[in-house]
């Protein structure tokens, strides 16, 4: 009975901090696809989509230093600027607090972004509690990802950078882990563009991903930390940088990026191929995608 | 020959809503996996549903039988394969046309499932027709069969979502759905000859 409980704690995507008794829960509603609840600490306000009350953050922002990534799972996406340090164009995937969208708005100010968000209700919440705000440069699309980045691919949108950061846990949208939708997402970028995955480290879905992703992308940058149930898939269809480039924009990515809490120093030895994966998984498709159930084994 | 009809009415129970969870399945590429898609697939169902059932009352009417019985489910496994080969163009179609992702998929799930799923509505309200001997009994033979057929629907709806789909791909589910009716319509045209001998 409390072995499967288990797994489906671990197996989610938002790393865990304690919430100690005098957490106060500023909003709570139950929008359309999640159940989003903001609770506060101290100065740390953290966003959850859960119905079960066991305090997994999904984002979590401290209003004394608003730039720091609270989460190694956001500093680890921040990693695919060691593969394109200057993007142009910019594709989230996924919302939550918000906190990438602002952090990259920030550190390229040039830079146009298109955020994808499927529930109304999230955008608000990032907005009224987290400081997200659409602009000029960063527009954000309440619509689902899939029908966004097929409808991209149509008119032949290029971006430099994609984040898929759409996965939190409860219910996975399936059509968003396919061989086809990351060919989409691969069509979309430019030459020497990056696609940055928040997915799955824990249950059998990993290595039905991480098959996946190989199939279509070759090797990539496969980021894991033994503290989180977060893996973060860095792809490049041009090709993966040489450690000596690496370590190059490291040095020079080190002083922007550290007011972000961002330390070269942890993420650099992350980024890693690390094949460590079943390679006999089943690709998931179109046809075949049953992350949902993969994902409670 | 009553059981033949109950297991009938069961695998067509089966059949209609596994084919509407995978519903969901297949439009989720093109038009998201979100609210308004299963609102289309549900209206889709339903409404193809009650134009089934009148059409099968309708059809009752004239010279019931077994062998009339079973070309209903050939009909319907004829109409629901073609799904396999076509359902990809048929998004496509529609995709390049409707902007807006909540009349797409009801226009796609429309395309998609309207014929199979009318055809798959007739059963209900004929097998009653096949069952009932007299007027006392019959609220009983269709709350019977009622019960029968949903009860396929129910189980179609947990072997779909639980197992279905984690061993197969969807084409593989809607071909093994497709042999279902068929050999359930093979059956019937069998009994209906045993019938007539």
């Amino acid at each position: 009975m409390l072995l499967p409980l288990l797994y489906a704690q671990f197996g989610v995507l938002i790393c865990s901090v304690s919430v100690p008794v005098e957490a106060r829960i500023v909003h709570e509603e139950r929008s359309l696809y999640s159940k989003i609840l903001v609770d506060q600490r101290g100065s740390m306000l953290c966003l959850q989509f859960s119905v079960r009350r066991d305090q997994r953050n999904q984002s979590c922002f401290d209003q004394r230093k608003p730039d720091k990534m609270v989460f190694i799972y956001a500093r680890m996406m921040m990693a695919s600027l060691l593969l394109q340090p200057h993007p142009k164009r910019i594709l989230m995937i996924g919302l939550g607090g918000g906190t990438l969208p602002m952090a990259l708005d920030r550190l390229f100010p040039e830079a146009n972004q298109d955020v994808v968000e499927i529930d109304q209700a999230v955008v608000r919440v990032a907005r009224d509690y987290f400081g997200f705000a659409p602009s000029e440069r960063v527009k954000v699309f309440a619509q689902d990802g899939r029908v966004f980045v097929k409808r991209a691919v149509q008119r032949g949108e290029k971006y430099d950078l994609i984040m898929l950061d759409a996965f939190n846990g409860d219910y996975i949208p399936e059509h968003l882990m396919t061989r086809e939708f990351l060919e989409e997402a691969k069509a979309l970028l430019t030459p020497d563009g990056v696609l940055a995955a928040n997915t799955f480290a824990i249950s059998r879905l990993y290595d039905h991903e991480s098959v996946t992703y190989a199939n279509v992308f070759g090797t990539y940058f496969n980021l894991r930390t033994p503290s989180t149930g977060n893996r973060i898939v860095l792809a490049a269809p041009g090709g993966l940088p040489t450690a000596e480039t690496l370590r190059a924009r490291a040095e020079a990515l080190r002083a922007p990026l550290k007011p972000y809490g961002i330390s070269m120093r942890e993420l650099l030895p992350l980024v890693r191929e690390r094949e460590d994966w079943d390679s006999d998984a089943r690709e998931l498709t179109d046809q075949y995608a049953p992350a949902n159930i993969l994902q409670s084994r | 020959m009553a059981y033949l009809i109950y297991l009938l009415a069961f695998v067509g129970g089966f059949s209609i809503m596994s084919l509407e969870l995978l519903g969901g399945r297949v439009l989720a590429p093109y038009f998201g996996s979100s609210i308004y898609v299963w609102g289309s697939i549900i209206t889709v169902f339903m409404l193809s549903l009650s134009i089934g059932y009148l059409v099968g009352g309708r059809l009752s009417l004239h010279h019931p039988s077994l062998g009339r019985f079973a070309i209903i489910f050939v009909a319907a496994a004829v109409c629901l394969y073609p799904l396999v080969y076509f359902n990809e163009a048929i998004m496509v179609w529609v995709f390049e046309r409707i902007e807006d992702p909540r009349y797409g998929s009801l226009v796609a799930s429309g395309f998609l499932f309207i014929v199979p799923t009318v055809i798959m509505g007739m059963i209900s309200p004929y097998s009653v027709r096949l069952l009932v001997q007299t007027t006392e009994s019959s609220g009983q033979v269709a709350g019977f069969l009622y019960f029968v057929s949903t009860l396929g629907s129910a189980l179609g709806t947990l072997a779909t979502s639980f197992y279905l789909v984690l061993w197969f791909e969807m084409n593989t589910i809607l071909t093994l759905l497709t042999l279902a009716l068929l050999a359930m319509g093979l059956l019937a045209a069998i009994a209906s000859r045993r019938v007539r001998s």
